[in-house]
Order: C-alpha cells, then structure tokens, then sequence
C-alpha cells in the first residue's frame, strides 16, 4: 500500500489515521464500557496501527511517476484479499449455523455463540463482506478499465475500503456482543450506520470524479449498475437506519419508523439491497468479467440498455411482497406482486444477454472453469430471478412464506449467482494484476468449480424439499377439520433437509477455501503490474 | 446537424473513424463502441421481450382492475372483486371451525364420564388432541408428558392436585402462580433461615424417604415434623391436595438428591404453569384434560 502512495499522500494518510485513532478514542472515552466503547478501542487501534505503517514509510521513496501512466490497482487487490477472508469467515459461520440447526446440543453455553448472534454474522459476513468487498475491488477495476483513466486519486480508495471493512468489524462484533437494532440486513447500529454513510459518499464521489475523467466517449453499461448499486444503496442506507440514540454515548437506538411503516420501510431497504447491492452491483461485474473472459461482443447493446432501466424501475417497487397477508393494506401487496412480475422480463433480458454473448464461446465455456463459473451464474440468475417472481405471487407466498423455501431462494441467487461470478471474476482478476497468464493452479480452479455447484444443488434442493413440506404440513387439516401435524413435527420432518443443507453448504466452503488457497499462491509469486494501461490523451487533431 | 453521408454519424459507425466492425458469429455489426476491447453488437431488440413486457403488464392490469391496487390519497380503488383481507380471513377461520364444531362443541360441557365412554367420538378427538398437545404443552411436558427437568410427568399416576379430569381441567384453564384470579397457589417457602448444618442433614433425609428407612423420632425428624408435615404431611407421603408433593414416591419435579433438595431449601420453588383460558377454548381445554388424563392412565390415553 505505502509504495504505492506519493509522500504527500502518505501525509494525507497520516492525519486521517490520526483522525480515525481520535474518534476512536473519544468514542471509547464517551461511552466508557459497552459495545461502543469496545468498537471506539478497535477504531483507535486501527488507526495508530494505519498511522505508524504510514509515518514509518513517510521517507521512503517516492513511487516512480510512471506509476500515473498505469491504472492503480492496489486496492483491488487488498479489496480482493479481503473478499476471500471474509468469504471464509461468512461462509464458515453459515455453515456452523446451519450444522447447529441439526445438532441443536451442540450449541456451545456462551451469548455471544447462541445461533441468534451467530446467524447476522453469517448474513453480513457474507453480503456485506464477502459481497460488498467484491463489488468495491471489482468496481475500482472496472471502472478505471472501461473509462480507459487512472482511479482520480490515490488516497480515497483506501478510505473506502478499509472505512468499509471497520463498518463490517464493527457490526459483526456488535452482534456478538448483542447490539443490533433488529433489522434484517440492517442490524448494526446508528453511529456505525453513520459512519457508512460517510465511507459510502466517498466511494460515490470517487466514482463520479473517476468517471468524469474518462477517456471514452460513452459510459459502459458496467458502470451504469455499479454506479446505480452505490446511489441506490446510500438511498436505502439511509431512510432504512432513520434512528433516535437513546444516549450519545451508547450503542442503543430507537427507529423513527414504528408498526408497519416501521415493517414496509425495512422491506423497501430489504428488498432493494437484494436488487440493488445483490444484483445491479453484481451485473456490473458480469458485464464486465463476461465479455472479457470470453472474447466476445455483448450480444445486444440495446438490451442491456432497457434490462438496466427496466431493473432500476421495477425492483424500488416489489419489497411490500415481503409482507403479504400481514398489516400492510392490501393495495401494497398487490403493487408489489405485479411490479415482481413484470420484474421478471428484464431480468430475464440480463440473463439471456449474458448467455446469448457466450455465443461462438461455448468451446471456452467447456474448457475454461473461470468462464463456466460466469455461465452457471447467469443460469441461476436466471432461474432465482423467475422464482422470486413466483414467491412475489400473493397465493403462492401463502405456502412459501415463513419456510425455508424462501432461505433456498435466497442461497439459489447467492451461492449459484452472486458467489459464482465474484469467483469467475477473481480467477480473471488475480492473474492479471499480478502479472501472471493464469491461476497458479488450475486444477484448483477446477475443483472448486464443481464444489461449488454441487454445493449449491444439493442446498438449494434441500431446501426446496424443506420449505414445500413445511408449507404442506403447517396448512393440512385432518377431515375432522382439525390440523393434521404439530408445529414440532413439522420440525423432526426437517432434519434430513437439515442435514443435507450443511453438507451442501460445506462443500461450498471447501470450495472458497481451495480458491483463497490457490489466490494466495497466485499473489506470493507476483510478477508485476497488470499489462494494460490507460489511454494517454491524444493531441487534438 | 445530421449529415448522411457522413459514415461516424451513420447508425454504429465508430465517431472517430466510422468504422463498422461485422462480428463474424452472429453476422452483427457492432455498435461501434469499443471500451478497452469490450464490443457490443447492434442486435435488433428482441421481439420476445416486448411481448413478455406486453404480457406481463397485462397481467398487472388485469390484477390492479380486480384487486385492491392504487392508492388515491385518503383512499385507495377497492378492485372488481371487493376483496379484503381482513374479511377473507375470518371467514376463511370460521369455515375451518364449523367442520370441527360438530365434535368439538360436545367438549364445552364438563360431563368426562359421558365424553370418555363414547368411544367414536374420542377417536375423532384424540389425534386433535394429541396435536393440541404438541403444539401449546409438549415444549414444557414433553412430547409424550414425560416431563423435563423443572416440569412435571404427566404420564405416569402423581398429581399434585389429583387426578380429577375436572381438576387438570382447572389447572389448564387457570393455571398455576399466574395472576389468574382463580390461579392455584403452590410455593414451596425458602429455608435459608435455618441452620445450614440443620438443612443438610433435612436434605439427607428426605432424600432418603422414598427407600423409608427414615427414623421421624430422630432429631431430624422432628425438624421434618415442625416444619415440612404441615404441607407434606407427617409421613412425608403428602395426598393433602395443595400442591405439596409427596417425598416418598421419587416423583418429585426438581429431583429428591440431598443436592437439589439443598437448593429447595434454601430458595424455595415457585414453578409457574401458564393459565390457558382465553387463550384455548373451553372446548380445547376440557379436550385436553381429557387428553392429559389419559396420559396418566396405565393403559395409556391418546397416542
């Protein structure tokens, strides 16, 4: 990192660690005990460690100016070390906890390892660690490759990534310790949800800034859903975290929204991070990895174009379908079900471009694990994308809803969507910058292919068998009209499903672990920069 | 502004040089935009998305027109079919409880003799009951009864209160140490005001009054007659119907080892049974003592 930095960049770095160890301390000062006080120690900590690695490089060197000349690809590859780390840590917890679910006993006797804390840090682990880190390292890639310029500055990323990695710190420990605000996907509290919102304009106005400096005429569609992933989201950060502290000095608040205001706002942000963090960011990845992976043209510039208007409109309506036959008023539930359906024709559109690109590639496809990896993702792009759809369908969710056949959707579009192309996206990437033709090992990358979908089948089926006979058992009368099953038996007819869900999710684990292995390799004999470098403005004709 | 003949301003052609690069695979030319070697081709929109965009939108259309949609200000358009939830509901409840009502209807009286000797109806009633069971008894009791540790047996003969049909049926109904008017009070006081060396050697004995080789002319025994006989009775074998229970049949709820008895002493015991009026029928609760009742019985009840 610090070779990378001009000397008056590492400056720069220097003050906002310093800045970063004060408002730890007066964090910890001010609360004195508790979560926020232990969340200040680590921000303080962090930030003398940041300022004594970059005061202990302030003399060094300065890096050579040619380094303008190329794009600045350090942060993706910190951003993409930490991915794998987090993959491994939210991957490992889910795993734990689906393990727990069949072996209840097993529940070790502390708080802080109950399956109530565990299980939002296996959710934020992964969308927000995992996910997010991806999205961040991938999106500095991209964008500077399509815009054919160099990041707008150099000290900005950092602050965008490692701010970014504190906020996962501090709501993964949070949990832990007990502090949440009980919102699903927007658990940690108000001063780390602050803190976000600050990360997040940072990373916005480094995109923008970026983007104005292209050397291209047109903006890549890519860079449209990124830059829609990280205005969106601000947008539902924001409204969803509306929160009263209780004190100033501690980690509990109050949500400004109550009943089911309180419950359409959090499914609005709830749904929209799926839409919006999940999906837009992801597609931009896979506009970008699968073209380049192939060799081939996008298949249709013009769907692309209406898929991501179409996107963008429908999904900000469909989160009230997250409350059918609840308090929200009918009329909710009805938009959401038909905007979900109508949602599903420009998705569809996404996944059928990206296939329809691997056209005249289907060789590659066949030899190439990286580039199945991108395939198998459009494929279950595509078929989560219909089934949310059919889950949105009011009588269909009157037997999904409250069943696991909704955890099986969701990991249908994770683990078969969004963790598939952040794999085929890091086997593109982590060659490439550093200066290598290939994955150190590609039988690895082979291995943890076929890991990783058999892993995701096998969940994904359990839990259809899951939820479908859950549904079943709980709305079953007997002839003498009363109910045919008691709630505990539909919980022993779980324990096969249970069962199998942990291996399924275990064999995807072994799957990431084989890639950090094998990412790890790739990087320790790093042989230089990426290849390619931007456009040099050209004298006017 | 337009000028035809110019190739950049021609449909695809690159801006700079008007260049149209033909993809040799699909015969496509491309749009002309080239982002660090990512091509687009200038594939016609397909037909088949505007008709599944036609299609889908129709779908909507048809359910905004039928059901409760849009929202108006102060009010929102109620939809064709005069749907509402909260109505469907109820009525969806209410056609589920008249199928059960014909047998069901027969338990909100309390005559169990009557009930239990009508063989047809109890083979309808038990699996509901069992169900019943399940799903608002087992978590404490136990899926067959057997209790757990801190909740009573239900199946085998000791009742605190008696076996009574009509007495388990108040103890559901109304509960135990609940803020139920008609709740049934069982507190088992604290002893931490004796002697410790006087506890201890109480907990030896009544530990030991299930084998009944206890001496109650010892002077353990007479610490057992001037403080626990008055509720346990003077042999310990309780039967007084207050909720004291016997020491002498191991049927204890928290265990008779001189270690739990220990812990009784010097805290007491204040167990807590939910009072389930209001919350079941008076059907589902006489239907469930009768259930829980036959749980205790030797042939075994419901299941």
């Amino acid at each position: 990192m610090t070779e990378t930095l001009s000397i008056s960049e590492r400056r720069i770095g220097v003050v906002l660690s310093v800045l970063l160890a004060l408002m730890g301390l007066v964090m910890a000062a001010a609360a004195r005990h508790g979560v926020m006080s232990t969340h200040g120690f680590m921000a303080l900590g962090l930030g003398i460690g940041l300022a004594f690695l970059l005061a202990g490089a302030l003399y060094d060197p300065e890096p050579p100016t040619d380094r303008l000349r190329r794009y600045y690809d350090a942060p993706t590859r910190f951003g993409i070390v930490m991915t794998l780390i987090w993959a491994i840590i939210g991957m490992g917890i889910g795993v734990w906890v689906a393990a727990l679910l069949y072996w209840p006993d097993a529940t070790p006797p502390w708080p802080a390892t109950s399956f109530g804390r565990l299980r939002p840090v296996h959710t934020t682990g992964i969308i927000f660690g995992f996910g997010g880190n991806a999205l961040i390292a991938t999106s500095f890639h991209v964008l500077q490759r399509t815009s054919r310029a160099r990041l707008a500055d150099s000290v900005s990323p950092w602050v965008v990534l490692i701010g970014y990695n504190l906020f996962c710190a501090w709501a993964v420990t949070g949990y832990l310790m007990g502090s949440t605000q009980s919102k699903e996907y927007a658990e940690a509290e108000w001063y780390a949800d602050l803190w976000l919102v600050v990360i997040w304009v940072t990373y916005f106005a480094l995109y923008i800034r970026t983007l104005a400096r292209r050397n291209e005429p047109h903006i890549y569609v890519a860079n449209w859903y990124y830059l829609a992933f990280i205005l969106v989201v601000a947008m539902l950060h924001i409204v969803n975290n509306l929160a009263l502290p209780v004190r100033w000095t501690a980690a509990e608040s109050f949500p400004v929204w109550s009943g089911v205001q309180d419950a359409m706002v959090q499914w609005w942000y709830g749904h929209n991070a799926v839409a919006f963090f999940l999906t837009a960011g992801f597609l931009g990845m896979l506009y970008y990895f699968l073209p380049v992976r192939s060799g081939r043209p996008i298949w249709s510039y013009r769907l692309s174009i209406v898929s991501f208007w179409g996107i963008t409109f429908f999904y900000i309506w469909v989160g009230s379908h997250h409350l059918h036959y609840t308090a929200l008023p009918y009329w909710a539930q009805t938009l959401g079900m038909t905007f979900s359906v109508m949602l599903l024709v420009p998705s569809w559109a996404s996944a059928g471009n990206a296939i329809a690109t691997l056209n005249g590639a289907w060789h590659k496809v066949r030899d190439d694990a990286t580039l199945r990896f991108m395939f198998v993702a459009a494929v279950f792009y595509g078929l989560s994308t219909f089934e949310g759809s059919f889950l949105a369908i009011r009588p269909v969710n009157s037997l999904s809803h409250y069943t696991d056949w909704t955890v099986g959707h969701v990991h249908s579009g994770t683990l078969g969507w969004v963790a598939m192309i952040v794999f085929g996206a890091i086997y593109t990437l982590v060659p490439q910058l550093n200066g290598k033709t290939e994955m150190a090992s590609l039988r690895a990358v082979e291995w943890h292919f076929w890991l990783a979908v058999t892993g995701t089948l096998v969940y994904v089926v359990s839990m259809w068998n899951a939820g479908i006979t859950q549904g079943l058992m709980w709305r079953a009368y007997d002839e003498n009209g009363a109910l045919s099953y008691s709630f505990v038996q539909s919980v022993e007819a779980m324990a096969p499903y249970y069962l199998l869900r942990t291996i399924g999710g275990g064999l995807f684990l072994t799957g990431a672990a084989v890639c950090a292995w094998n990412c790890r390799a790739t990087m320790r004999g790093a042989a230089g920069h990426a290849a390619d470098r931007p456009l040099v403005a050209q004298p006017a004709e | 502004m337009s000028n035809p003949t110019d190739p950049r301003q021609l449909l695809g052609a690159d801006p700079h040089t008007g260049n149209r690069k033909i993809d040799p695979v699909t015969g496509y030319d491309t749009t002309g935009h080239d982002w660090g070697g990512i091509t687009e081709l200038n594939t016609a929109f397909p037909k088949v998305v505007i008709w599944a965009l036609v299609l889908t939108f129709l779908y909507s259309v048809i359910a905004w027109i039928l059901l409760p949609a849009w929202p108006t200000g102060r009010d929102y358009t109620r939809g064709l079919l005069g749907l509402n939830q909260g109505e469907e509901a109820v009525s969806d409840f209410r056609d589920l409880s008249e199928v059960r009502q014909d047998w069901l209807s027969r338990f909100e009286g309390e005559n169990f003799v009557a009930l239990q000797s009508d063989a047809t109806l109890m083979a309808t009633a038990m699996p509901a009951a069992a169900r019943l069971f399940a799903d608002n008894c087992a978590a404490c009791h136990g899926t067959n009864g057997q209790g757990g540790p801190g909740f009573p047996v239900l199946s085998d003969e000791t009742w605190l209160w008696g076996d009574d049909t009509e007495e388990i049926a108040t103890t559901i109904r109304h509960g135990i140490n609940t803020e139920d008017p008609d709740t049934r009070y069982a507190e088992m006081p604290a002893f931490d005001w004796m002697e410790r060396s006087d506890r201890l050697a109480l907990a030896e004995f009544v530990s030991e009054m299930p084998g009944g080789a206890v001496d109650f002319e010892s002077s353990v025994g007479t610490v057992f007659a001037e403080n626990c006989s008055s509720c346990h009775g003077s042999t310990g074998a309780g039967g007084l119907e207050i909720g004291a229970p016997s020491l002498t049949d191991e049927a204890v709820i928290y265990g008779q080892n001189p270690g739990t008895v220990m812990q009784t002493l010097r805290r007491g015991r204040h167990g807590v049974m939910p009072a389930w009026n209001g919350r079941l029928s008076e059907a589902e609760i006489n239907l469930l003592a009768l259930y829980v009742a036959r749980l205790g019985q030797p042939a075994g009840g419901g299941q």
